[in-house]
């Protein structure tokens, strides 16, 4: 359980940081909280030539306001994202599941960015930041862009960061009045994996759901969007009845893996119960 | 306390009481001395090289590059060691012409699972030694893995040993009317009323221990000192002497501070004799700590049967036969008492029922996977499964209620001591009291009701009701006993108490914990019985220079035979302190009163002087010696080796209900009531904590953990992501009681605690999830009844559910690659 030798770089400044980046080439591995990365080190997993250790940059830590979006820093840990007023108020579902991230002591170190450039389809926030339309703070050798969370997730842990960009915040936009949403994940025990979640938003008026915006963790290689479930419920009534028909859909497009937790076809039937309870529970029916 | 043999005991308050353990000051605080924290002057330290192969030949090992690498000290294969490295041991020979094929520490020839020991580098620092690993080039040639048990055994089957003519290493039966111990099963088989036969499956569980395992060897001259995380430092040292033909009087073990075991620190391991190796040939200390993903792997495993059980009965649900038939699978080594493990059960089938007949069979195979031993509990989990989940099928055949059928067939109260179909004898228990305490706290009748109700309704969750009514036997073991089972050591235990000038008391014993709590329940005997204060006890144990003489701790034996071994030690310095008392207080010395550390003439009024002279006071004129009575040694120091006449048998009730989602397949205990009868309380809280983590395991078993190979004989649990072990937030509140029926078998009246709940709670919880699911047409749920399986059982019926149909690791890797997503077989991949 001792990972293989690497350079380890401490920038004091994002700028640092992106230089350093830029200069390791492309087996540099950037250390955020480090609870997927040490592991997959210490089981020599993976054999960074460089490590970059992004810990110490406060400037990367925090959420703040911006108008239309709040800003969460990509070094913000789990717990402070789940205690913290603004993502409360305009971004409940983060904090939501937020809380069913592994245990108390991986909240502590993990963070909000490093868990989703990290890009494991079974985390969770991945299905929650394309559920709110996330965008992704990139910072690189030429300054910065945003990138949409539908483009963001590539393939099982890749990214469309490039090797020298950083990511360094990820705006929520806030949401209008009538929005409610729901996490909900089924895992085997209280600190693993989801074996499927579904991230639930909807928009709800007179009874009926105008809008809905359905995530999807651990069915893809990516986590992904139940697009035929958000067309199903556009216009349908709030009722156990007409939620349900809409997420007998919520399988369609996905390639969900089969392992030691469940075989494909048991996920996607999970995905079916799961996305109907998720729906059922975020507009209060 | 009624049974506490010495008077005095009754009115002092140690016994009973529920003290804080006195050693988690220092166990939950940082202060401990764990092997993996020894450093010694000059010490190497130590990385394995493991086979990635389940069973290979082993063409050629180059490790030229790897002594090159920085820090490297030395590499060492089992050609270096093939003269000397012997056979990790084996104490347990269960037939005379058991085949045991010889376990080398170092792999030699050839290795036979995933994880076996290869190569080992010494090196300057931990480090150095794990990062030369990749420089050693190993060429395997592969043989075929051998995963399922059956096949195995048929004609054909390819060999895990080349030197054995077949993969079967034992057959061991017993039945009664051979035994003469009860009627012929082939009677009760022949003619039955009614008939029940099932098929369960043992899955392989990993001990999962939070301390992995180090050692730390230090050659002196031509002996060695060895610190090593075991729970038997005794039988290590022995063994050690044996095995590597090193004078035993040359050999001191030390286990310090033990960070759990649960049967995983039983053996011998190849680790402790190659660090002893690589120690001596070098002339230097050396160290070797496991990271955790070496114990998942090749520490050993437990469970990991196939049961094949029978029971007959009349019309009217008196039982009259059982015959069960055990494949067990010993993994591809046979370690210290491995082949035992599934004998503890043999007699234990037959449970709290009277059954007039009864046989049992087991073959002992070998398969090219991790070799097992003992695990919580040993033996006695998977035989409370097989009868309380039968016992269950039995009822249902018969349109019985469960409970009843049991109520109709247990021995009662008034009927002990009674002697089982098994030749053994329960001394004590009452099952009545036991049951009826456990179904008012759960709210049986109520349940009941509501259950009606959501099968009524067909609310998509429903409610399932379990019972386990268990008894095991513990406190291992007679002597005798185990000369008859051809265990090749005793089960005595030794004490000694000495009693130092200023009063205080060290107590030495040959037991040897490893979490349980020992230095708190012992402390309260010896208070208890010399007079003494709490504080004033300090026990000692575990190093086998100052501990000189024991039997070490497994099978609930600690405080059942260990602590009798204290009494009788006790007993012996009362005995020497009272001839020192009569002789200062110029009385005869049945004339004394001992009560609360003094004695008093009896008859003269108390506080007057010159009457009564307390414990300290007697220590200190010992001490000095200036007075004692003619020819008496000046010492109150007394030691004692108990040899127990019986096992002890802790019984109880334990009830599961638990709620099962037919949409998803979870499956949430409600509530979990538990009456234990474990005999004399010495310290009700350590009793629950007990319990409770006895409990948690259990459950584990039912419903969360499995050591899964892949069909290439890869474990591929390898790491807690995937191997899940529940934790707190997993499991409910348990609802813990007792009752109280002393045992008759030892004078404290107590019967060991630290294996029940693990054997009783099993049953419970799968009992339960069927209880569910009936109305589905589901009898059997494999395990862990993960909710993926729960689901399947509940959307396939019956046939699909059934263990006999179901794909399992205990029938070996085959089934477990090669489904397709449409097959419940391979659903654990």
């Amino acid at each position: 359980m001792i990972p293989a030798a690497f350079d380890y770089v401490r920038p004091d400044s994002v700028a640092q940081a992106v230089s350093a980046l830029a200069g390791a080439g492309e087996d540099a591995k950037v250390l955020g909280g480090g609870q997927s990365l040490i592991p997959v080190l210490r089981l020599r997993l993976a054999y960074p030539s460089t490590l970059i250790d992004v810990g110490r940059l406060a400037e990367l830590r925090g959420v703040h306001d911006d108008g239309d979006a709040i800003v969460i820093g990509a070094m913000t840990t789990h717990h402070e994202v789940m205690h913290d007023a603004l993502v409360g108020e305009h971004a409940p579902l983060i904090a939501q599941a937020t809380e069913t991230v592994a245990d108390p002591q991986v909240r502590h170190r993990g963070t909000f960015g490093g868990a989703l450039a990290h890009a494991d389809p079974a985390g969770d926030l991945g299905a929650v930041a394309l559920a709110l339309d996330c965008e992704f703070v990139a910072t690189g050798p030429s300054g910065e862009r945003r990138i949409a969370a539908a483009d963001f997730f590539l393939d099982y842990l890749t990214t469309a960061l490039a090797p020298d960009e950083l990511l360094t915040a990820v705006r929520v936009p806030k949401l209008g009045p009538g929005w409610l949403s729901h996490y909900e994940k089924f895992n085997r025990v209280a600190q693993a994996w989801s074996i499927v979640a579904v991230a639930a938003l909807v928009h709800r008026e007179n009874g009926s759901i105008t809008q809905a915006r359905i995530g999807l963790t651990n069915m893809g290689s990516t986590p992904l969007r139940a697009v035929a479930v958000e067309h199903a419920l556009a216009g349908a009534d709030a009722s156990g009845e007409a939620v349900g028909a809409a997420a007998e859909h919520a399988a369609e497009g996905t390639a969900a893996p089969s392992d030691l937790s469940g075989k494909s076809d048991y996920r996607e039937h999970l995905a079916r119960v799961l996305t109907k309870r998720a729906v059922l529970a975020a507009a209060g029916s | 306390m009624t049974a506490v043999a010495d008077p005095p005991a009754e009115t002092t308050a140690e016994i009973g009481k529920s003290r804080l353990r006195k050693e988690d000051q220092h166990l939950i605080t940082g202060r401990t001395t764990w092997t993996d924290n020894m450093s010694l002057p000059g010490m190497v330290h130590l990385a394995i090289l493991r086979s990635p192969m389940a069973h290979a030949t082993i063409t050629s090992i180059d490790t030229s590059e790897a002594k090159k690498r920085p820090g490297v000290i030395a590499v060492f294969t089992g050609q270096d060691f093939a003269e000397t490295q012997g056979n990790v041991p084996c104490a347990w020979p269960v037939t005379p012409d058991m085949v045991n094929p010889g376990a080398p520490s170092l792999a030699v020839t050839q290795v036979n699972h995933v994880g076996e020991a290869v190569a080992v580098i010494a090196a300057r620092d931990k480090v150095s030694a794990q990062d030369a690993l990749e420089a050693i080039d190993v060429e395997y040639e592969p043989l075929p893995a051998v995963l399922d048990m059956e096949a195995a055994i048929a004609d054909g089957s390819p060999l895990v040993h080349p030197n054995t003519t077949s993969n079967r290493s034992y057959t061991w039966a017993f039945e009664s009317g051979a035994a003469g111990t009860g009627a012929p099963i082939d009677d009760a088989i022949a003619s039955p009323e009614v008939t029940v036969t099932r098929r369960f499956i043992q899955q392989r569980l990993i001990p999962a221990f939070m301390e992995p395992r180090s050692t730390v060897v230090q050659p002196i001259g031509e002996g060695v000192t060895v610190w090593s995380a075991t729970q038997i430092p005794h039988i290590l040292r022995t063994m050690l002497a044996l095995t590597l033909g090193i004078p035993e009087q040359k050999v001191r073990v030390i286990a310090p501070d033990v960070g759990g075991g649960f049967g995983g620190k039983i053996p011998v391991t190849p680790e402790e004799i190659i660090t002893t190796l690589v120690a001596r040939r070098l002339g230097k200390p050396a160290k070797y700590t496991e990271s955790r993903s070496e114990s998942l792997m090749s520490a050993h495993h437990g469970r990991d049967q196939i049961q094949d059980v029978t029971i007959t009965a009349k019309r009217d649900g008196t039982v009259t036969g059982l015959d069960v038939h055990l494949f067990a699978d010993m993994g591809a080594y046979l370690r210290l008492v491995g082949p035992g493990v599934p004998l503890l059960g043999a007699f234990m089938f037959p449970a709290i029922y009277k059954f007039p007949a009864y046989r049992f069979v087991c073959e002992g195979i070998f398969t090219t996977k991790t070799p097992t031993d003992a695990y919580r509990g040993a033996g006695r989990p998977e035989a409370t499964f097989g009868i309380e989940r039968i016992m269950d099928e039995l009822a249902v055949e018969l349109g019985r209620d469960p409970m009843e059928l049991r109520r109709q067939n247990w021995i009662t109260h008034e009927e002990f001591p009674f002697t089982t179909v098994c030749g053994l004898t329960y001394d004590s228990g009452n099952y009545e009291a036991a049951t009826a305490k456990a179904l008012e706290l759960i709210g049986w009748d109520e349940l009941r009701r509501e259950q009606a109700e959501r099968r009524e309704r067909k609310d998509p969750v429903q409610l399932g009701l379990g019972i386990s009514t268990f008894t095991e036997m513990c406190g291992l073991a007679p002597s005798r006993v185990l000369g008859s089972l051809d265990y090749v050591a005793g089960g005595w235990e030794n004490a000694s108490v000495r009693v130092l000038a200023t009063g205080k008391v060290e107590v030495v014993v040959g037991t040897s914990p490893h979490g349980q709590g020992h230095e708190t329940a012992f402390s309260q005997i010896v208070a208890d019985k010399l007079g003494v204060a709490f504080d004033d006890v300090e026990v000692i144990h575990g190093d086998t220079q100052s501990s000189v003489k024991g039997m070490d701790s497994y099978g609930s034996r600690s405080l059942v035979v260990g602590g009798i071994a204290i009494v009788q030690a006790t007993d012996k310095v009362v005995a020497k302190a009272r001839r020192v008392a009569a002789h200062l207080l110029e009385a005869n010395e049945d004339d004394l009163d001992f009560e609360a550390g003094s004695f008093t003439v009896r008859g003269v009024p108390g506080g007057s002087a010159g009457s009564s002279m307390s414990m300290g006071e007697i220590a200190f004129a010992t001490f000095t010696a200036h007075n004692l009575p003619d020819g008496m040694e000046p010492s109150l120091d007394s030691d004692a080796t108990f040899d127990p006449e019986n096992f002890s048998f802790p019984h109880g009730t334990h009830l599961c209900a638990i709620d099962v989602d037919t949409e998803t397949g979870r499956s949430t205990i409600r509530k979990y009531v538990c009456v234990d009868d474990v005999g004399t309380p010495i310290n009700p809280l350590i009793i629950e904590g007990q319990v409770h983590g006895g409990l948690a395991q259990g459950i584990a078993q039912a419903l969360y953990e499995e050591a899964v190979f892949d069909d290439a004989g890869n474990l591929t649990t390898g790491t807690f992501v995937d191997y899940t072990v529940p934790s707190a937030s997993d499991l409910p509140s348990f609802t813990t009681e007792r009752t109280e029926t002393p045992a008759t078998s030892n004078p404290l009246g107590v019967k060991g605690v630290g294996e029940a709940g693990t054997i009783a709670s099993t049953p419970a919880v799968v009992n339960a999830l069927v209880d569910a699911l009936r109305p589905f047409g589901v009898n059997d749920i494999q395990m862990p009844a993960t909710p993926e399986r729960v689901w399947r059982a509940v959307h396939s019926g019956a046939e699909k559910s059934d263990r006999a149909e179901g794909g399992t690791t205990a029938y070996g890797g085959a089934s477990t690659g090669t489904s397709d997503g449409s097959d419940a077989k391979g659903e654990q991949l």
